[in-house]
């Protein structure tokens, strides 16, 4: 298998002090961050990203994906033992989780998602190794057209597949699409609704951006709530864990269910969230005692976290084979690669391949570090929750003004930061989602190039979006999912006259 | 103490209990500011003057169709057309639901919150442009510590120092990141 030679190739490229170490400040301050009110996964790797400009990118990389794996882990401790989610995905994981908690059995309910979350990543880590080659060799024969064509269904997918309400989604993505566009026109060199001011000629850099509406909007968010909390912190003894992984084998169709669902969300547009609550109320579902569930029962912690982790490392799949992130922190990911000069899409796998295959083995080696790094020191990171948030607040303030300083050396990029944060706040509030915004932002000059490349290539002739099969299909693939909902309705409304005795 | 430890009762097997207090928290009964609803309204028609704006200047730099493709208008006008378009029907479905019962957007407490750390941070952006961002973020940690957090004086000076001097090394010395630089640091020739 080539796959394995690469991948062995790839573990090489990890094995030096230098990356290790920075693995293992990457997990912790994952973790940090995941434990922390008000910070969470996309918000950690926004902040922390500045640290990486000087390093090379695969180091820089590694770092970020174990801050990542870190911020997840995170999650689950202060879900369980607070009953706090720190992210959306981990809802559902406190269903259980908290309950169990309650019972005395919070050491068997973190091993329990520890050990889920690790079992998911794994499924999906495993996807990426095998596919995300392939996928990306089979893209290389794209083409502008092409290139297009999947953009367009990744905007298409994400308006029409997603919950929210459609006209705040489109919103969304458009004012994502046009700040992509201020600045220089790449492809005629002409200046675009800069209206003669100096700071908007490099256009709004999408980490600024990222910062802005992911790290201070939530320190916004966060004030405006309760910051009390109470709960107990336990050490996990060896027991506990043999004694919880000793049963594990017994969910393996609950955790194999959960798999699947996460990888088919995380590299479809779906997210984690969905991941969550789907993999969650599946093994009610098919549960032979589902009235057990949300009172503390230890299926109800494997579920979903094995969903929600398994979707948020499969995010990474189309993001490293196409250059199209699955999630938003995929996204923040990718517009680090830009930062380092790379250029994501199936080329990487060609022209970088100590970079991709160093990433896709710490992905491998940063969970196995992860797991036992958070299975030994529990109460160490939930005792994070002791220092007060009047303390917390004005550094992640501080670390998010120097992130957004550092990346082009500009204080109008702090005060448009300010900006976002505010921008986010009142998004968050009323409904409008971040993530179509956030995958806009990164991809619109992307696909602009593309679709203007396309032309140029075709003489103008919008008939090249379905000149071959290839192509062909993805567009009308597309447009099939913008107008999904539509779609469906009429499908059920022909259903619903064939049929008019049943109804 | 806002948000301070209350207490650190040992417990046995080596279980630690975590007691997070916040006897500032907004109150439930607060009265709302403004509904969800208005700001919703609001935001609409702020993101349709938006796009007639950005609509008007790529118009001006060309919108049309060359022999090769768009011209550099092209795009970004019609995504204006399609963000007004969006706009008009998010004003026309949140005046449909106006007789609908109003979700609150904030409470006055919760604005109040909210403004104690947005002022702060406003203030820290603008100290940075004069005294540099070291000296600001010390300034703004030990500040807020102090003044929102009220904790003891000694413990925000302290733990603003080293924050401060921790991130001076790391960026600074270590990584080597340029940061805004103000009179103290040039007092020390950096």
């Amino acid at each position: 298998m080539e796959a394995l030679t690469l991948l062995l190739h790839g573990f090489a490229v990890l094995l030096t002090w230098k990356i290790l170490a920075m693995m293992m400040i990457g997990l912790v301050l994952g973790i940090f961050v995941g434990v922390l009110p008000g910070l969470g996964g996309p918000n950690g790797v926004a902040i922390l990203l500045p640290l990486t400009f000087t390093m090379d990118p695969t180091t820089a990389i590694v770092m970020l994906s174990c801050i990542y794996w870190g911020a997840l882990f995170g999650g689950a401790i202060t879900s369980i033992l607070f009953n706090i989610p720190g992210e959306a995905w981990s809802v559902a994981t406190t269903f259980d989780g908290y309950p169990m908690a309650q019972q005395g059995k919070a050491a068997e309910a973190l091993t329990a998602a520890f050990t889920s979350s690790f079992i998911g990543s794994l499924v999906a880590v495993l996807l990426i190794t095998f596919l995300a080659p392939r996928i990306a060799s089979f893209a290389l024969r794209f083409g502008p057209p092409e290139f297009f064509a999947v953009y367009l269904l990744t905007f298409c997918s994400f308006v029409g597949l997603g919950r929210e309400a459609k006209h705040k989604t489109v919103i969304s993505m458009v004012v994502g699409l046009l700040l992509a566009a201020v600045g220089m026109d790449t492809v005629s060199g002409q200046l675009r609704m800069t209206f003669g001011f100096d700071p908007l000629l490099r256009g709004v850099n999408f980490l600024v951006a990222v910062i802005g509406l992911f790290g201070i909007s939530e320190i916004l968010l966060t004030m405006e709530e309760r910051l009390a909390l109470r709960g107990h912190a336990a050490a996990i003894s060896l027991r506990v864990v043999l004694k919880v992984w000793r049963e594990m084998p017994r969910y393996w169709v609950t955790l194999l269910r959960s798999s699947v669902i996460g990888c088919w969300l995380g590299i479809t547009p779906g997210g984690a969230i969905a991941a969550s609550f789907m993999g969650y109320n599946m093994a009610k579902r098919f549960s032979k005692d589902p009235a057990s569930f949300g009172k503390g029962r230890i299926e109800g912690v494997f579920a979903p976290e094995t969903a929600a982790h398994a979707s948020g490392t499969a995010a990474l799949l189309p993001m490293l084979a196409l250059g199209i992130p699955g999630s938003g922190t995929a996204a923040i990911l990718l517009g680090g690669l830009m930062v380092w000069g790379l250029n994501p899409g199936p080329l990487l796998f060609v022209e970088h391949k100590d970079f991709v295959w160093g990433l896709i083995a710490s992905m491998y080696l940063g969970n196995v570090v992860g797991l036992v790094i958070v299975l030994t020191t529990v109460p160490i990171f939930a005792s994070v929750l002791r220092i007060p948030f009047a303390a917390v607040a004005p550094m992640i303030i501080v670390s998010c003004a120097i992130g957004a300083y550092a990346i082009q050396n500009a204080m109008f990029d702090v005060w448009l930061m300010l900006l976002f944060g505010v921008v986010g706040y009142v998004f968050k509030k009323i409904g409008i989602p971040l993530a179509p915004f956030t995958l806009a932002l990164v991809l619109g000059n992307r696909s602009e190039d593309a679709f203007r490349l396309a032309m140029i290539g075709a003489g103008g002739d919008l008939r090249v979006f379905w000149s071959n099969g290839l192509v062909g299909s993805i567009t009308t693939l597309a447009f099939t999912l913008l107008f999904w909902p539509l779609i469906g309705r009429m499908f059920e409304s022909a259903g619903r006259l064939l049929r008019p005795g049943r109804s | 103490m806002p948000g301070a430890p209350m207490a650190k009762t040992a417990t046995p097997e080596s279980e630690i209990e975590i007691v997070v207090d916040d006897p500032t928290a907004p109150a439930e009964n607060s009265p709302a500011v403004t509904t969800a609803h208005t700001v919703e309204i609001v935001v609409y028609a702020l993101l349709l003057a938006l796009a007639l704006l950005l609509a008007f200047d790529n118009w001006r730099s060309g919108m049309g169709w060359a022999k090769d493709g768009p011209q550099s208008g092209y795009l970004p006008f019609y995504l204006c057309v399609i963000l007004a378009g969006a706009c008009l029907f998010g004003l026309g479905v949140a005046f449909r639901q106006r007789t609908m019962a109003a979700t609150t957007f904030v409470t006055r407490d919760q604005l109040l919150r909210v403004m104690q750390v947005f002022v702060p941070t406003f203030l820290f952006c603008v100290l940075v442009q004069w005294l540099g961002l070291y000296v600001a973020s010390f300034l703004l940690v030990a500040g807020f510590m102090r003044l929102i957090g009220r904790i003891a004086l000694w413990k925000s000076l302290l733990t603003s120092l080293l924050f401060t001097l921790i991130m001076f090394s790391t960026f600074e010395l270590a990584f080597d990141v340029i940061m805004p630089k103000g009179p103290l640091e040039a007092a020390f020739g950096r």
